[in-house]
């Protein structure tokens, strides 16, 4: 069981290839920069791409302004899959999978004064991807909170498994926004700083803009895949998680179960840096009996990338197993949830085959999934 | 319901998610707090999962909530970006900014029945374009779930529109608790369709 893990990409303030963002994160980079954009009273720290460079990157492909800024990163990240896999769109056995939560949520903002309302439709949005690379199938968009990515992932998982379709890629992305800004702002979930996931210290989360896509198959195309997955949900609170894990830990119990695993290697956490998020997930750990398993946030580089978040630190999870490698939690300093983690302090070499990956996300959804180097 | 016209009223009007509340007598505050997506949500699932038999003793955590529809969150995304619109006027809020997920009508039905299994929500032009038969199949059948509740639930402007539908696992045989009758997509189809004809409500 499980599907096999072929191209990949990620596109973010640290380059638009997945290589070109795994060597900034093993040289301890970070796409975090304090920015100070003219929706913001003050000054914050989050990872934006620039548009500039987006347009120069997208000139040599289409029209610059027949798209919308996400519309670009979509199409780049999807077609730098595309072109390493060689994979057809065209073929009735091939699916692309959207995960997002907010899409075009700057056409609400009157960001393009050329396109209509009806551009902020999560379906037109698939639409224009998928017109681009030729889809038969039309994409599928999944909207599931900050769980998106990877429930897109676990999701392209089963569809493979039941034969409904041989490959699937997924691409995640969202934008940084005065939308979304302003809004965790209202839940006094915005840190100031660079954000310090699982630290003592840490006052909340930095917003991250990012596109990163994978390539799922029936076909060995890597010895790299997904061998389980599921969700769950709380049952508790819409915008709060369950303080003692519930669903989390039920998602987790599930994955191993279906993986027959006792053990893994690494964890990649969802570890927003929120007081809450990241208290609850070591709940979750601990209840797993996962507290010595070495454990990072990779939020800690790229801020919260929302529905691009469990695609992007998938990838960045198997490339970890791929070279062996545990990547440091970027922001921790001082361990700061009441269940001990252990939480990666050193970027350095390590033998590697198995990752658990966590995400979490409002209305009380969870999700994980294991990933296996053979 | 199954096909039959229970409760018509115009949708236009102002408060025909607050009536059909009223006359379904909910008993349920958190409702009132809730954005137009998320009630209809209730509604629609609290008239099924009471016409549905033994409901309470299907096993709460292998309840896969799948539901999907075509403006995802818009209706409250637009009251957020209101806010925020003009600078001398700027009152984000949270109570809206938490709606503006389309998921969270799967975590109102979540906290108010206590289902804690499978969550997912899909977007799509039309509600043939989800592949609800496909996806309930597959949960059912790897047992990743034993029933699935989901359905298309949509919510802007005048479009005001819910389908929901239960299929449980009995013995690895399906079987459509609320309809009799096959699961199967030609049957969703056109249970989907009766709906849309019964005029006004759903």
């Amino acid at each position: 069981m499980g599907a096999f893990f072929g191209a990949h990409n990620i596109i973010s303030p640290l380059g638009y290839t997945s290589s070109e963002n795994f060597d900034a994160l093993i040289k301890g980079r970070t796409a975090l920069q304090k920015h100070h954009f003219d929706f913001s009273d003050k000054p914050f720290f989050c990872s934006k791409i620039d548009g500039t460079e987006l347009g120069k990157k997208f000139a040599g492909i289409g029209t610059d302004n027949d798209y919308t800024h996400l519309e670009k990163l979509c199409i780049l990240s999807v077609k730098d899959v595309v072109d390493q896999s060689g994979l057809d769109l065209q073929d009735k056995n091939n699916l692309l999978i959207v995960s997002t939560t907010k899409g075009n949520v700057d056409i609400l903002e009157h960001k393009y004064p050329h396109f209509s309302q009806q551009r902020a439709y999560l379906p037109e949005l698939a639409k224009t991807v998928g017109a681009f690379f030729k889809c038969e199938n039309t994409p599928l968009v999944v909207s599931n909170a900050c769980i998106s990515g990877l429930l897109a992932i676990i999701i392209a998982k089963r569809f493979i498994e039941n034969k409904n379709y041989k490959n699937i890629i997924v691409c995640g992305a969202d934008l940084v926004s005065e939308f979304t800004l302003s809004g965790f702002r209202s839940f006094n979930a915005m840190s100031d700083e660079a954000c310090k996931p699982f630290d003592k210290n840490r006052t909340g989360i930095n917003l991250g803009e990012a596109a990163a896509s994978i390539l799922l198959s029936a076909d060995k195309l890597s010895n790299l895949s997904i061998i389980s997955g599921a969700s769950a949900n709380d049952a508790n609170h819409i915008s709060g998680p369950s303080r003692t894990g519930d669903g989390l830990h039920q998602a987790i119990s599930e994955t191993f179960k279906t993986s027959r695993k006792t053990v893994v290697d690494l964890i990649s956490a969802h570890g927003t840096a929120t007081e809450y998020n990241d208290e609850m997930e070591s709940m979750a750990f601990s209840r797993a009996g996962l507290t010595t398993v070495p454990i990072n946030s990779i939020k800690g580089y790229y801020g919260h990338t929302l529905g691009a978040a469990g695609v992007l630190e998938s990838i960045i999870s198997i490339q970890s197993l791929a070279e062996n490698t545990i990547i440091k939690s970027l922001g921790f300093e001082t361990p700061g949830t009441s269940q001990a983690l252990n939480v990666i302090t050193h970027t350095q070499k390590k033998e590697l085959k198995t990752c658990l990956k966590a995400a979490s996300g409002f209305g009380g959804c969870n999700a994980a999934a294991i990933f296996e180097k053979l | 319901m199954n096909g039959k016209l229970i409760f018509k009223a115009d949708t236009e009007e102002e408060n025909f998610l607050g009536a059909l509340y009223k006359i379904n007598a909910l008993n349920y505050p958190k409702f009132f707090k809730m954005d137009r997506l998320c009630k209809l949500g209730i509604l629609a699932t609290e008239l099924l999962i009471r016409n549905t038999p033994d409901f309470d003793t299907f096993p709460k955590k292998e309840i896969a909530l799948v539901f999907a529809n075509n403006s995802s969150s818009l209706e409250s995304d637009r009251i957020h970006a209101q806010a925020i619109a003009d600078k001398q006027h700027y009152f984000p809020s949270p109570s809206v900014f938490v709606y503006t997920l389309p998921n969270i009508v799967i975590g109102e039905i979540a906290i108010k029945h206590k289902i804690t299994g499978e969550n997912s929500f899909f977007v799509s032009e039309k509600f043939d374009e989800i592949p609800f038969q496909t996806y309930t199949d597959l949960l059912l059948r790897d047992g990743i779930a034993s029933t699935v509740l989901g359905g298309w639930i949509n919510a802007d402007g005048k479009d005001l529109e819910a389908f929901v539908y239960c299929v449980k696992n009995l013995n690895f045989k399906q079987e459509n608790i609320n309809f009799s009758q096959p699961h199967n997509s030609e049957n969703l189809k056109h249970l989907y369709s009766l709906e849309d004809g019964s005029t006004g409500n759903h």
